[in-house]
């Protein structure tokens, strides 16, 4: 995986503003539980108001709460408040506050937020004193009180009508209420200063009522611009999710299509060794299916991996800032969920991996069944072939039965865990607020949290077990990447000589595949001159097509050297070498395109009057002509839609279309039937003969090299005789054989007549 | 031929022809389940009602956490923690009910897939034996594997997962409807209001999507083509000097594919983003219109906290739906393929009255005479190929079929096993149609030696004891010894018990006929059908093949694909075809004197160039 990372480095930028957007989208994301319990708490429960800051008072809570306060903070909320007469009042004031007409009112001077948080300080624990103290005015059971409370309450009772416990307590010396105001300073420590605010905003609210003031639309006023602003976070929230979205596509996309095109060009430029290596099969699924995969990884990375830590991190931090004691809950939760997550895929997993292959038997079965349908048929074994499968279904129910239900006890069990958890967090927490050390709200903050950090962890899990798959895929394509092609260009191409046509020389040529043991082909020597035939006829195996495939260097020799017109081929240019030889291979195979466009491949700027020719050489012309579109007509990948015959002459065209100076053909003329094989080699050889063309050829059929100028025959890759028909008859028993093998004596004899 | 996993991307979107139809047959197709799956889905209501009241429940207890803790601030009491306790222990068990009633639900219905899957395969292997040969004219191997395990694994893990999962979100849907609504109809109205609207955003979306959706699809279907083309034809491609333009092709294709990549990818990651906002637009509403009505003293405060979330979950089945309508939609179309496949027309049914062609000891009582009568026979009912055959051949007779390649020459073969029906005329064996025997009992006459022999995944024993599965090894090994075949076995690294893999690629193609010829031996048929190689056979195991089947032939009738002039010159009867129909029937003399297309044919192997 970490090979590839050259291919990520175009990207950096994006990816770099692609990490940014995601912070911004994980602020948003954090953010967004604080409004959404601010519009309740504060928005629904208090009246939209959120802490004990009033913006007007009246004289007497006024006076109430300076007495209230120590010396610091009666100075803050001294200077903070203007007094405002009816008479100095300006219209609009009187109109915000209509108690105004008949009293004074405190009004609020225009603070900063600084000094309004300042002021709420300053206020909380008066306010605070002043709601206890008004409560207990009203509270008529004594059995619920404590000691100095009932004390209180004693003084209260005795008080002479009219007067209040204000009037009381201003009469005190400033030691005892100082005494007060300390004892009280407990109380509201345990409570905390946001359960304290949304206390004392409910003091706020009740002061409005009483000015006149109209507090629903304060509640309004504050639920449409906290929804506007979490609209307004979502919003953000969405733009950045957009823009990663937009990015990431574009980063993944990208990088697959630089990568594919690398692995293509690379495997483009490899020599039939490399091809062998690897397999086509395997080079087309790395090409295709590995590129792909990684790709599909990659947007999970930019859109996932990079997001969850960035989000479990910031929850974390969220966590550590408040005041609850718990991390050690959500510590614990991860590792149980982690546990279960590990142990199940250990479990799991080799069963899939089983699965898998027992699927893959399935399917082999199946296929049995189709490719053998004639056979099975035939022979009336339909009843065994039911049994096969019935075993091979039965296997794989079970095996899959096992798998499907251990997954699907999965879920259900972590979010037995989830669940647990925060039951346990509310457990455990109930006791710290009992303690005081925890507040109701960081605790249901701190749920939040820890839901979203354990969902960070269960998603890092998740793709972890993903990547290694992904790591293979990458393993895979790099392993391509860096395979050296053996057939290496010329560093001084030495050109060929114009004068000279075609002339094919080996030169004590011996040859092994790359890696294998043994040498296919021991020092070759012989010459083809041009308009000559060289024909190679060999059993199976004996290595007569590897001699062709060295000429157009589709292999490197491991010793001696091949000569075409006087040039070794290591030394000529590639390009140019190729382009002076028409080769026809064994197994035809056709581009998809038209007639046209395949004839075409071999020269593209062919006449149509060149195209003809090749085909009516090829004895192509005929099924041509036949068809509805003649030239123009479609050939499906790999030559499907038409006959494996014709497909091999409109092959043997388009070498023809080359007119190179060195004919191949490799084995090309055994799917033909004799009659357009004669046809086809009469045709030819005129041509050969006119343009005095090489020809090399190799062939499984006797009659088919018969009449050829010079006819080697291999043997376990070596020479075992050459010369012509007659000649080999009478003194290669190699030859001998085979020829008798296909064709009875009497019929070597008419050849012959 | 498309492996199994090839069209899997481009069908997961597909739909199928008839959606109602098919789901109606699959509901009937489960029909022996349906105790099981409604417990399962019984057991999944249960759960999920558990899973809906547990958050309300949570509610209750840091309600009383609260009020405790308030209590506690003014001195008028403390937190209960036996109350708390007692609702936390409660809530566990519930979580726990809930937890085991998903798990019975998700076992029942594992169980149910798996058996369903397994039945449906079944069925599809019987329908095989029984579909004719023109089935599968029309369809590749490919596609057939693939309704096996593509298509019958798609309804698998629908019924595994997402039958469970839509109903548990429908049932979430209705709880939390009921909710809101016994809470506040006018907020209920709001929160609804905004599904059309993130139901018109995301189907606008999944339009646009679709079309680059389509467009992807349709660049990777080049690029991996030409990927394929180019590296299958490698050699012709170097040959040809055809890097450049193949690289060329390919970066056209390759940029193409970039685009319309990136583009589907960044449209349907749209879709979430866009519904979670839509989502949020809702809340904002109800806690807005909430708070009017609160003021208004229509609803209570409490109740608005409740409603608020029951609204943030409310998204959450509606995008589930939505989803599991998405799988439902593959599922149907990949149910329909399997019923397709097992809805086919099957095989002429057997003739009632079969003619025994054993005597009472088991004996044969067919010598191997053959008769056609004017066979009229095409692949299609409208290309009539051949049109009016008749002939005689005795018992023990040679019959040569010749003709150059694709002019049908294996089409005479699969009406004689009878693996096509013929449009008119008939084939009789001993004087009794083949229409009238048993189609076992008529196979069991011939017996078969093709050119590309199948051979299957097995060991040699395994693979030759197909031809008479009674058989004994001895048999085996004497059949093996008469088809000249047992010394090859033998060195083999493990003899009899070397295993032949999947593509039969650890032994050669020469050496597979030879096999098969044994095979045919311990068959022992009355009738044999040969095909002479052609190409890729050494000379040597050429000529073991050649003795092979010679032997084979003795005293039986015998139809060979002949290709050696020396089998066709032996021949009794010589059947010449062209373009599928026979044009010339004679011997070897006759024919010559007739000097038509079997002379000529027989002529251009010696024709001097």
């Amino acid at each position: 995986m970490f090979k590839l990372r050259k291919y990520v480095r175009p990207f950096l930028g994006s990816i770099l503003v692609i990490i940014a957007l995601l912070f911004g989208q994980a602020m948003c994301e954090l953010a967004m539980p604080d409004y959404m319990s601010d519009i309740v708490n504060v928005g629904i429960n208090a009246g939209g108001i959120e802490n004990g800051v009033f913006d007007a008072l009246s004289e007497t809570r006024y006076d109430q709460l300076a007495l209230l306060m120590n010396e610091e903070e009666k100075t803050i909320f001294q200077n903070s408040y203007t007094l405002t007469t009816p008479q100095s009042a300006t219209e609009s004031e009187r109109e915000k506050y209509p108690a105004l007409a008949n009293e004074n009112v405190y009004i609020l001077n225009d603070l900063s937020s600084q000094e309004k948080e300042a002021l709420n300080q300053a206020l909380s624990q008066a306010e605070a004193m002043v709601m206890s103290l008004e409560q207990l005015t009203a509270n008529t059971d004594p059995a619920s009180l404590n000691e100095q409370q009932q004390q209180i309450l004693t003084v209260l009772e005795n008080l002479p009508e009219g007067t209040t416990i204000f009037d009381v307590l201003a009469k005190m010396p400033q030691e005892t209420l100082d005494t007060l105001r300390e004892q009280f300073a407990s109380y509201t420590e345990v409570m905390g200063q946001s359960t304290l605010d949304t206390a004392n905003a409910s003091l706020v609210k009740q002061e409005y009522q009483s000015l006149g003031m109209n507090t629903d639309h304060i509640q309004y006023r504050y639920l449409f611009e906290n929804g506007a602003k979490m609209l307004f976070v979502a919003l953000a929230s969405a733009a950045c999710a957009v823009a990663v979205g937009f990015l990431a596509s574009r980063v993944a996309a990208g990088f697959s299509r630089d990568l594919r095109r690398d692995v293509f060009g690379k495997v483009e430029s490899f020599s039939n060794a490399e091809f062998n290596q690897f397999s086509t099969n395997t080079l087309i699924t790395r090409t295709t299916n590995d590129v792909q995969q990684i790709q599909m990884v990659l947007v999970m990375i930019l859109r996932i991996v990079i997001y969850a830590p960035i989000i479990g991190i910031g929850a974390i931090i969220k966590v550590l800032q408040s005041d609850a004691n718990m991390t050690w809950i959500i510590a614990l939760v991860v590792v149980i969920i982690l546990g279960i997550m590990l142990s199940a895929f250990v479990l799991v997993l080799p069963k899939f991996r089983i699965q898998q292959k027992l699927l893959d038997k399935l399917n082999s079965v199946v296929r049995e069944f189709l490719e053998g349908m004639p056979v099975i048929r035939a022979f009336n074994n339909q009843q065994e072939e039911q049994q096969k499968f019935r075993q091979a279904n039965n296997d794989i129910m079970r095996t899959a039965l096992f798998t499907g239900r251990a997954m699907g006890s999965l879920m259900p069990l972590i979010m037995l865990v989830m669940n647990c958890s925060s039951i346990l967090i509310v457990w455990v927490g109930s006791h710290q607020i009992d303690a005081g050390s925890l507040q109701v709200g960081d605790m249901m903050a701190f749920m939040q949290y820890a839901m979203q950090i354990i969902m960070a962890f269960m998603m890092i899990t998740m793709i972890s077990i993903m990547l290694p798959r992904a790591s293979v895929a990458a393993g895979r394509i790099v392993e391509v990447l860096q395979t050296k092609p053996a057939i290496l260009e010329a560093k001084d191409p030495v050109a060929f000589d114009p004068a000279r046509k075609g002339q094919v020389s080996f030169q004590h040529v011996s040859f092994r595949y790359p890696g294998a043991e043994e040498e296919v082909l021991h020092d070759l020597s012989f010459t083809c001159e041009p308009g000559k035939t060289t024909a190679f006829i060999g059993s199976t195996g004996s290595g007569k097509s590897t001699i062709v495939n060295l000429v157009p260097r589709f292999f490197d020799v491991t010793e001696g050297k091949i000569l075409v017109d006087g040039v070794d081929l290591r030394e000529a240019d590639i390009h140019d070498l190729r382009d002076r030889i028409g080769y026809v291979p064994q197994k035809a195979s056709l581009f998809s395109g038209t007639i046209e466009s395949n004839l075409r491949y071999a020269n593209e700027d062919a006449t149509d009057e060149q195209l003809k020719e090749a085909a009516k050489i090829a004895q192509a012309l005929d099924f041509i002509e036949a068809k509805p579109d003649g030239f123009a007509s479609e050939i499906a990948q790999g030559g499907t839609n038409v006959s494996g015959g014709q497909r091999q002459r409109l092959s043997i065209a388009r070498a023809l279309v080359k007119q190179p100076e060195i004919f191949i053909f490799d084995d090309t003329f055994s799917a033909l039937d004799f009659k357009t094989d004669a046809q086809l080699r009469k045709e030819l050889n005129q041509l050969c003969e006119k343009k005095q063309s090489t020809v090399l050829l190799v062939a499984q059929r006797i009659s088919s090299i018969m009449h050829a100028d010079q006819i080697i025959v291999i043997d376990n890759g070596r020479i075992v005789g050459r010369g012509k028909h007659q000649e080999l008859l009478e003194n290669c028993d190699v030859y001998k054989e085979i020829a008798y093998s296909q064709l009875s004596k009497e019929e070597l004899e008419n050849a012959r007549s | 031929m498309p492996g199994p996993n090839h069209g899997r991307g481009a069908r997961s979107n597909e739909k199928a022809k008839n959606f109602k139809g098919t789901m109606l047959k699959l509901i009937q197709y489960l029909k022996p389940y349906y105790i099981q799956i409604f417990f399962s889905l019984i057991f999944a209501v249960f759960s999920t009602i558990f899973m809906v009241v547990g958050p309300k429940i949570l509610g209750t207890a840091t309600t009383a956490l609260a009020e405790g803790f308030m209590n506690k601030v003014r001195g008028v009491g403390g937190i209960d923690f036996g109350r708390i306790g007692q609702i936390l222990i409660f809530l566990v068990c519930i979580y726990c009910v809930s937890a085991l009633c998903n798990f019975i639900q998700s076992w029942l219905m594992a169980g149910v897939a798996q058996k369903v899957s397994f039945n449906l395969r079944q069925e599809m292997a019987k329908k095989i034996d029984t579909l004719p040969f023109r089935y599968f004219d029309g369809q590749t191997h490919g596609e057939v594997l693939s309704r096996f395990s593509n298509d019958v694994d798609t309804i698998q893990q629908t019924m595994n997962q997402s039958l469970s999962q839509m109903l548990t979100s429908v049932v979430q849907l209705i709880g939390f409807l009921i909710m809101m609504l016994s809470i506040s109809w006018q907020m209920t109205l709001m929160a609804l209001l905004v599904v059309p609207l993130s139901c018109l955003l995301i189907t606008n979306v999944v339009k646009h999507s679709q079309k680059y959706f389509m467009a992807q699809q349709k660049s990777l279907g080049d690029v991996n083509g030409h990927i394929e083309e180019m590296y299958t034809s490698h050699t012709v491609m170097k040959a040809f000097n055809g890097e450049e333009k193949s690289i060329r092709e390919f970066d056209a294709y390759n940029q193409q594919l970039y685009d319309s990549a990136w583009r589907s990818q960044f449209l349907s990651g749209l879709m979430q983003p866009i519904s979670a906002f839509v989502g949020n637009l809702g809340y904002v509403g109800v806690v807005i219109l909430g708070g009017y009505l609160a003021i208004n003293g229509v609803i209570e405060i409490g109740d608005i906290q409740a409603f608020i979330t029951y609204v943030r979950n409310f998204n959450q089945p509606i995008s589930q739906v939505a989803q599991t309508m998405n799988v439902l939609q593959s599922t149907a179309a990949a149910a329909e393929r399997v019923f397709e496949f097992l809805e086919e027309t099957e095989e002429v049914p057997e003739t009632e009255q079969p003619i025994e062609i054993w005597d009472a000891d088991g004996q044969s009582k067919i010598e191997g005479q053959v008769t056609f009568d004017h066979v009229r026979f095409g692949y299609q009912p409208d290309k009539i190929i051949i049109h009016d055959f008749s002939a005689n051949i005795k018992a023990g007779q040679k019959v040569a079929i010749v003709g150059p390649t694709g002019a049908g020459k294996t089409t005479m073969i699969k009406l004689l096993m009878r693996f096509y029906e013929l449009n008119g005329g008939s084939i009789a064996i001993d004087g009794i149609p083949t229409t009238s025997l048993r189609r076992a009992d008529l196979r069991s006459l011939f017996g078969m030696v093709l050119q590309d022999a199948w051979l299957f995944n097995g060991t040699v024993m395994e693979n030759l004891r197909y031809g008479r599965l009674e058989a004994t090894d001895d048999e085996v090994m004497q059949a093996a010894d008469a088809a000249y075949v047992d010394h090859f076995i033998r060195t083999l690294d493990h003899g009899y018990q070397t295993m032949i893999n999947e593509e039969s690629s650890n032994i050669s193609q020469g050496q597979k006929q030879l096999l098969t010829i044994a095979r045919a031996f311990l068959a022992d048929p009355k009738i044999l059908i040969l095909d002479e190689a052609t190409s890729s056979v050494d000379t040597r195991t050429e000529i073991l093949i050649q003795k092979g089947m010679d032997k084979l032939m003795e005293n039986r009738t015998s139809f060979i694909i002949a290709h050696r002039l020396s089998t066709i010159r032996d021949a009794d009867l010589i059947l010449v075809m062209r373009d599928g129909d026979i044009v010339e029937v004679g011997n070897h003399e006759s024919l010559m004197k007739q000097n038509g297309f079997y002379t000529q044919l027989y002529n251009s192997q010696f024709e001097e160039v």
